[in-house]
């Protein structure tokens, strides 16, 4: 697999084309796709159209920015204008957006290629992409294995080997946890770093889009052009994309790193081992590892569970079939409505829609939301008292690695517990990774997570960088 | 009306009035009343899926303007969203200001010295606007509806009174003035015909001194005569549900102006719960001092300070002259009575034409420059022209502008003051020698005789007291 920064720099010296970059996506796309279901939609026309571009650009001697030629995957739970965005849903049936995420415009504007949209849990619900209604994604490590989720179509895509970047969105965990899963790179930047304009949103405090990559160094590259304020999110961080590819080989010299009993008790022992081998591997490169508890992070979990359900539940009541996507007809608006709904949603999308409900509802709502946001504040004090003590934090990014199809399916609290370690940092708006390190069983890949606080992304990508070359991965 | 036995009425106004911004409330859409259905929409507005909101600041300077005229305390707020399905609200919940309005607390005093407390003044989106095919033009029972989204995300801003008002009069008096102050903060067009401003009406009766009633929420009323008369007719139909024994239900109500009464829309047991909470796409609101500052100093008067400024210019007031000064206030043309009075001209006789022949054609008053109205009123003052000549150059100023002079010239006044009414008089007193005799003799009766025959061979163009002038010259 030849890396984004190399194809970038490649088709900006002219050494390949952006049409060779993208017939090598495409063909391997081909050749896999059907077994992996990892695109719903492939742009072929658009991305053909779009790598010629470059090309002629490139002839003509303009820059055409950081990602030149680069296919990207990008998770559809994205708008794109004119192509098909269904969150692998079926109430979305048809829907062609008519606007560009911010992100689509800015890695377009960066020279990159969008080859198409990828497999989600619905909604970005779930972390198997079995709630897809489009068919589970394999993953590419083993294909009688989940890739994780919800992201799982992006990290498959990465992982296959078809694109050397992809885009997904994580609310508790949907980037690091694929990622994890497939052995690749995946990042939760800050929240606010990246515009969400455009991204389907699930529930709107916790989203982020992040970037998929082989590397940290990929990683870095894309995270600095998704990266910016923009006017259009108000929640958008008031300030210009950080350096951080720059950055990459800092190293952790001198650094804290504070390993969370928290963020990795309940993991199998091969998670474990990884955890203690990233451990030894920064203490190998001069840092200090702090053994830490964080008590209130156990909390979270519940938390989480109650706000973004809640959130989800209003996102969530435009898809009723009036303006546009799928409608069933019914004898009045509000059978037509449920009809609508009742079709066009999965199962886990309802179940959350109801807990979401429940938790918002009169009477309710001081024992569930409101004690889950207060479960937040204090998770938010929390880790601002463990970044007083340490730059960093390390644990794992899920409890096991791939697990096969419909071995947590009958069981949502399975399913929910593979976010126990991703979801604190959801909560708190900080960043946070997971790179691979280390194998379990059968050789499937395991994830080792590092967080930091707000706006850390450039020294979580050198702490990374050290693990990477740890494992082998120069 | 007045109540029957010791009863009292008690009732609070919650009006919704749209904001007169370029944008609306989160996106860049126009919000311009009339456009075709569906024209001034985008993602934001139609709440496409991945779109975001973003406050509009006009909409905020307008709320504290609101809120600064009805002396409220502007506080760092909040937007939740209110959940609840309806087609003709593209998110399915409206963004609202819900536990942390812009402006809480505060007052308006009315014209008969009472006051009437505010609780808040609070900022939200407006919805779509649905049009029900068949049945009764209700959603319920039609064969199909239409949504027009270019009303959705309009900024609107709600003023909630305290339950203060103890008349429908009151109530009307209230949204009359507050009607005024929306329309002098430069908030609101306050055309109530085109929905920019809407009221309900929570009304309650009880015997004077005991606790309050069971109140019902009439909704949507459109003008200040169905608030009215909505008040009184709710009013009355609870107290004789509670003489013939009954309960007043807690429950909103329709008013149809058409039947002249209320009926239930939806009783409150069932009512929805809308499950407010923060909206997560938005973040505080909290205008910081030097922001309230350059609000405050750009507000314009209100309009009690401007009534007294124009009622301190009339020397012992009469009460027709104190409600033409009202609609002088009402249209906001009282710079035509102070460029008068500037011009040391006389202050009733400059109300009394803004109040009739400016506000008989309101919508032209942009033709009129103050220069000319003060040029025609002096003329008028001075006997140069009749009270008709004087009124039909400012109808044909309201149409056409231009120099009075030159249009009382074009009209023929000038000269029928300067040379033509003494041969006119002349020729009637010989054309009438009885009536002149007697005139001389002292009848002023006759004066009248003579000024109503020049009116008719003038076909109204003399002016009355010049043709005084010239019988007594002759006398």
């Amino acid at each position: 697999m030849r890396s984004a920064t190399q194809i970038a720099a490649d088709v900006r010296s002219g050494t390949t084309s952006a049409s060779d970059e993208l017939e090598r996506t495409l063909s391997v796309i081909d050749e896999r796709n059907a077994e992996l279901n990892v695109f719903l939609y492939v742009d072929v026309e658009g991305a053909r159209a779009a790598a010629a571009a470059i090309d002629e650009r490139v002839a003509r001697g303009d820059d055409v920015g950081p990602l030149a030629g680069v296919p990207i995957a990008i998770k559809d739970n994205l708008c794109q204008v004119g192509i098909p965005t269904t969150c692998s849903s079926k109430i979305l049936e048809g829907w062609l957006p008519p606007y560009d995420a911010t992100v689509i415009k800015k890695i377009v504007a960066a020279g990159a290629v969008p080859v198409g949209k990828t497999n989600l849990d619905e909604f970005a619900m779930g972390s198997s992409t079995e709630n897809s209604a489009f068919g589970p994604t394999r993953n590419p490590r083993d294909p009688s294995r989940v890739p994780g989720g919800s992201s799982g179509g992006s990290a498959a895509a990465v992982a296959a080997d078809m694109t050397s970047l992809a885009l997904g969105s994580d609310t508790g965990g949907s980037i690091r946890q694929p990622a994890a899963l497939c052995g690749i790179v995946g990042v939760k930047p800050t929240y606010g770093l990246v515009s969400r304009y455009g991204l389907v949103a699930f529930a709107s405090s916790l989203d982020q889009i992040g970037p998929f990559a082989q590397s940290v160094t990929d990683a870095a590259l894309l995270l600095e052009v998704l990266a910016g304020h923009d006017p259009r999110d108000s929640t958008s961080l008031p300030e210009p994309a950080p350096s951080l590819v720059a950055h990459v080989n800092d190293g952790v010299v001198g650094k804290k790193i504070g390993l969370v009993r928290e963020l990795y008790t309940g993991a199998n022992d091969d998670v474990l081992a990884s955890v203690q081998a990233a451990a030894d591997a920064f203490r190998a490169a001069g840092a200090e590892i702090v053994e830490l508890s964080i008590p209130e992070l156990s909390l979270t979990l519940s938390a989480y569970y109650l706000i973004a359900p809640a959130e989800a539940s209003s996102n969530l009541a435009r898809f009723d079939g009036v303006r546009y996507g799928r409608r069933v007809d019914g004898d009045d608006v509000t059978a037509m409505m449920e009809a609508t709904r009742t079709a066009g949603f999965g199962d886990e999308v309802k179940r959350r829609i109801m807990l979401g409900t429940y938790a918002l509802s009169a009477g309710y709502y001081d024992a569930y939301y409101g004690q889950a946001l207060k479960v937040r504040t204090l998770t938010i004090e929390a880790f601002t008292r463990a970044y007083q003590q340490v730059d960093l934090l390390l644990g794992a990014t899920t409890p096991g690695v791939a697990f096969k199809f419909g071995d947590k399916t009958d069981d949502p609290m399975a399913m929910y517990l593979q976010d126990v370690f991703t979801i604190p940092t959801n909560l708190a708006g900080d960043p946070a990774l997971s790179i691979p390190l280390g194998t379990g069983d059968e050789g499937l890949p395991v994830g080792v997570q590092l967080l930091g606080p707000g706006r850390s992304e450039a020294q979580l990508f050198a702490a990374a960088r050290v693990l990477e070359i740890a494992d082998g991965r120069s | 009306m007045t109540l029957s036995g010791d009863w009292e009425m008690v009732v609070g106004l919650e009006v919704h009035t749209e904001l007169l911004t370029k944008s609306k409330l989160f996106c860049g859409c126009a919000n311009h009343f009339g456009s075709e259905p569906n024209t001034n929409i985008c993602p934001v507005c139609l709440g496409l899926p991945g779109s975001l909101p973003v406050l509009n600041r006009e909409a905020v300077d307008f709320a504290m303007r609101i809120g600064m005229a009805l002396h409220s305390t502007i506080a760092p707020s909040t937007f939740h969203r209110k959940n609840y399905f309806y087609p003709d609200q593209s998110k399915d919940y409206q963004i609202s200001q819900y536990d942390l309005p812009i402006n809480s607390g505060g007052y308006l005093d009315l014209l008969d010295g009472s006051r009437v407390s505010i609780e808040r003044a609070h900022m939200e989106e407006d919805t779509g606007k649905s049009t029900h095919l068949g049945g009764s033009g209700r959603l319920a029972g039609a064969v199909s509806s239409l949504v027009d989204y270019n009303r959705c995300g309009v900024p609107l801003v709600e003023i909630v009174s305290g339950p203060d008002i103890r008349s429908a009069t009151q109530a009307r008096a209230y949204a009359a003035e507050l009607r005024g102050i929306l329309m002098a903060t430069g908030a609101s067009d306050g055309r109530l015909e085109e929905g920019s401003m809407r009221f309900d009406a929570n009304v309650s009766v009880r015997k004077s001194g005991e606790p309050f009633g069971t109140r019902c929420e009439i909704k949507n009323l459109n003008s200040l005569r169905s608030l009215q008369r909505a008040i009184d007719y709710e009013a009355l139909r609870q107290i004789e549900l509670l003489e013939g024994g009954g309960v007043v239900r807690q429950e909103t109500r329709h008013w149809d102006e058409n039947l002249g009464e209320t009926s239930t829309l939806r009783v409150k047991e069932d009512a929805d719960d809308y499950r407010y909470f923060r909206d997560p796409d938005l973040v505080d609101l909290a205008p910081d001092q030097a922001w309230q500052d350059r609000v405050r100093a750009a507000l314009p008067a209100m309009p009690a300070q401007r009534r007294a400024d124009v009622v301190a210019l009339l020397s012992a007031p009469s009460s027709p002259q104190l409600d033409a000064v009202e609609v002088v206030i009402d249209l906001g043309l009282e710079r035509y009575v102070h460029a008068v009075v500037a011009a040391s001209g006389d202050a009733a006789l400059a109300v009394a034409r803004v109040a009739n022949e400016l506000a008989a054609d309101v919508e032209h008053v942009a033709n009129l420059s103050t220069d000319a109205f003060v040029a025609t009123v002096l003329m008028e003052q001075r006997g140069e022209l009749s009270a008709t000549q004087a009124k039909t150059v400012l109808g044909a100023l309201l149409a056409d502008g231009g120099e009075p002079r030159e249009i009382a010239a074009a009209m023929g006044f000038e000269q029928l003051s300067a040379d033509s009414l003494g041969s006119t008089v002349a020729s009637l007193i010989d054309a009438h020698p009885d009536e002149w005799g007697r005139y001389r003799e002292g009848d002023e009766k006759l004066a009248q005789f003579f000024i109503g025959q020049v009116m008719k061979l003038t076909r109204g163009q003399a002016n009355g007291k010049a043709v005084i002038a010239e019988l007594q010259a002759r006398r």
